[in-house]
């Protein structure tokens, strides 16, 4: 346990809109100085459960605790915690140093610890010397440092993060996911973060909260979503895949008539999906061992920069109508053949990384 | 190359350019020629007449009388100070209200909203003289006080300055609360939550953070109300009871009683400019855009 942090302990924490449910008896601990991503697509109640935390949406019921305390009845000026807002919500009326010392101000801080603290966070976020300036004359990665700043200036033993990145341009939101998790290392404040960009949450989280239709669907490292996910919802959402639907009879998995040896053989039998990701597909000889192998015919190849996208049919005789994604690396020795639209290819696909969802 | 000419089809776009910038001007001809007929020639004659004195000759007369008497000065007082009051009154109940319909949901706020523009929709005069049916000696307020002995006597309502400031009030209270409605509804509701999760109590968070931001809008509406409350004629006149004169009542009895043209023109002379110094000095602390394009 860090002083600097708290643990949140989310239990049963329901919250309904006439018939829908935005939040389904959601239960989840956020362990202290942990960085936890709350991943969905809009709408799954994602910043529903961040509202409730802050304290701006009141559950039907259900408990949060910050530490030990019970905080659900709290109004939200006095939970004690540094938020980041989507849009990034700095006063406008205010320069950049009103705004950092607007919560040290509210706090009774005197003029000297005032100017130090204010000083440190803007320093935290490398935004030194720029104090004087108007909210209107900062850039959009410069106003995001300045809501960053406003909250982690008291130290606040929580910080929550609203999609805090999504206005940014892509090489400037890549850089500050960066940026963000060195900070949070630094400070080790426990940080509950928003966003729908999969890619987002795998870069900076420790654990990622998979959340749609109000439901906590997996909980877990990013490496253990992506390689792992529950179910098909998860294997679609998070990375790319292609989903091939397979049937498992006597704990044996078929494709078409083939079978398709698994990480992890099925209990039950039935339908499933076969969750393939494109990178894991390697030009394959036919004597592959402990390797699933394809045959079909690419429809598609698009040159993408870091990599190839192959689209290929497989073989309808032997696996039915389906599709597949292919990546290979740009730089992959290929023998200075890049497949062209209609090459026949025989791809392979590792056991190991085989798993089907339901 | 700079040569002008020298590019693809340069010159042909510029004047595709100019022929859109004419085009556009075009469309402010109608109101450019309304504005020429029914307010500079008019305002210009105005200015003329109040330079004529009772002999047909020019003079200042007319001027010098208002500043040597009383009744003139006594006028002018009045004028500002019933204005004053009613925007001071309509900033009172509006600004909580509009505060409370910013708050709403979109629809209730509409429906609120209608509330507001229905009596604004309503002729003037027939507002005024419900006043008058509803507030009179024996108008329906005092009848009811009366059969409910709270009162012994009736109570003097209108014919004197409460009168008006109730009636003034009630007809300026939508020229403040449109301009506020749409300044408060454009503060972004995450500042004030901001300021809520930073650690301000409501009651902090709206002092320092949501009434700064609405400061543009309520300077709007009080502009609007103050300004037109100056050249208020209708509700003075008939919830005044001849008891609360001001300007504008001024202007219509020196032209109805006295046949006096020079004296009504100087006197909206005088207006005029007040009303024009007050609007500078406003569009010197509020931009001017943020009155027109929200108000």
């Amino acid at each position: 346990m860090n002083s600097s942090s708290l643990n949140i302990s989310i239990k049963d924490v329901t919250k309904t809109y006439g018939n829908f449910y935005a939040l389904k008896n959601i239960d989840l601990e956020v362990t202290s100085g942990e960085f936890l991503t709350l991943l969905g697509p809009s709408g799954s109640g994602k910043t529903t459960l961040l509202m409730v935390l802050a304290g701006f949406t009141s559950p039907d019921y259900g408990s949060v605790k910050f530490g030990e305390e019970e905080v659900v009845l709290k109004p939200p000026h006095l939970r004690d915690i540094g938020m980041v807002f989507q849009n990034y919500a700095l006063f406008p009326h205010m320069n950049v140093k009103q705004n950092v010392g607007y919560p040290q101000k509210l706090r009774g801080v005197n003029k000297i610890d005032m100017k130090k603290t204010v000083d440190e966070a803007l320093a935290t976020v490398k935004l030194d010397g720029l104090g004087h300036r108007g909210v209107s004359e900062l850039s959009g990665g410069q106003r995001q440092r300045v809501a960053l700043a406003r909250a982690i200036v008291f130290k606040p033993k929580i910080l929550l993060m609203d999609e805090p990145l999504s206005a940014l341009d892509k090489k400037l939101r890549e850089e500050m996911q960066i940026e963000l998790r060195h900070l949070h290392d630094s400070l080790n404040m426990t940080t509950v973060y928003v966003t729908h960009d999969q890619k987002e949450a795998l870069t900076m989280s420790d654990r990622i909260a998979v959340i749609n239709d109000g439901s906590l669907m997996q909980l877990g490292r990013p490496n253990e979503i992506y390689n792992n996910p529950n179910n098909a919802f998860i294997a679609d959402f998070i990375g790319e895949s292609s989903l091939i639907s397979v049937s498992v009879t006597n704990k044996k998995a078929y494709l078409g008539t083939s079978e398709i040896l698994l990480n992890h053989s099925a209990q039950k039998d039935g339908k499933y999906l076969l969750v393939v990701r494109p990178e894991k597909l390697f030009l394959a000889k036919k004597t592959e061992k402990n390797t699933n192998l394809f045959t079909g015919v690419v429809t598609e190849s698009i040159f993408q920069g870091e990599s190839q996208l192959l689209v290929l049919k497989l073989e309808e005789e032997v696996y039915g109508n389906q599709s597949l994604q292919m990546r290979i690396a740009n730089g992959f020795d290929l023998k200075g053949k890049i497949p062209i639209v209609g090459d026949e290819l025989t791809i392979g696909l590792r056991k190991l990384d085989s798993f089907i969802v339901e | 190359m700079a040569t002008v000419g020298a590019h693809l089809n340069e010159e042909a776009l510029k004047r595709l350019d100019r022929q859109e910038r004419f085009n556009l001007f075009g469309l402010t001809l109608p109101y450019l020629g309304l504005v020429s007929i029914l307010i500079i020639i008019p305002i210009g004659w105005l200015f003329y007449m109040s330079f004529i004195g009772r002999d047909g000759t020019l003079s200042f007369e007319n001027y010098t009388r208002m500043l040597d008497s009383k009744a003139y000065i006594r006028i002018f007082i009045t004028t500002f100070k019933i204005s004053f009051l009613t925007t001071l009154i309509c900033a009172l109940i509006g600004y909580p209200l509009t505060y409370f319909m910013s708050q709403l949901p979109k629809k209730w706020a509409g429906i609120c909203m209608i509330g507001v523009l229905i009596p604004f929709w309503t002729s003037l005069l027939v507002r005024t003289y419900a006043w008058l049916v509803l507030l009179q000696k024996k108008g329906l307020l005092n009848n009811l006080l009366l059969d409910f002995q709270i009162i012994a006597e009736p109570i003097k309502f209108v014919h004197n300055t409460s009168g008006t400031l109730i009636g003034m009030a009630h007809i300026m209270l939508p020229f403040l609360i449109l301009p506020l409605y749409a300044n408060m509804r454009s503060i972004d509701k995450d500042c004030v939550r901001a300021a809520a999760s930073l650690g301000a109590t409501p009651s902090r968070a709206f002092w320092t953070v949501f009434f700064p931001l609405s400061i543009p809008g309520l300077l709007a509406g009080l502009l609007i109300v103050f300004v037109l409350c100056l050249g208020f004629y209708v509700t003075p006149a008939v919830l005044g009871g001849g008891r609360v004169i001001m300007a504008a009542m001024k202007i219509s009895s020196n032209i109805e009683l006295y046949f006096s043209w020079g004296a009504a023109s100087a006197l909206g002379v005088v207006l005029l400019v007040v009303t024009m110094a007050i609007l500078f000095i406003a569009s010197r602390l509020v931009s001017i855009d943020q009155i027109s394009t929200r108000g």
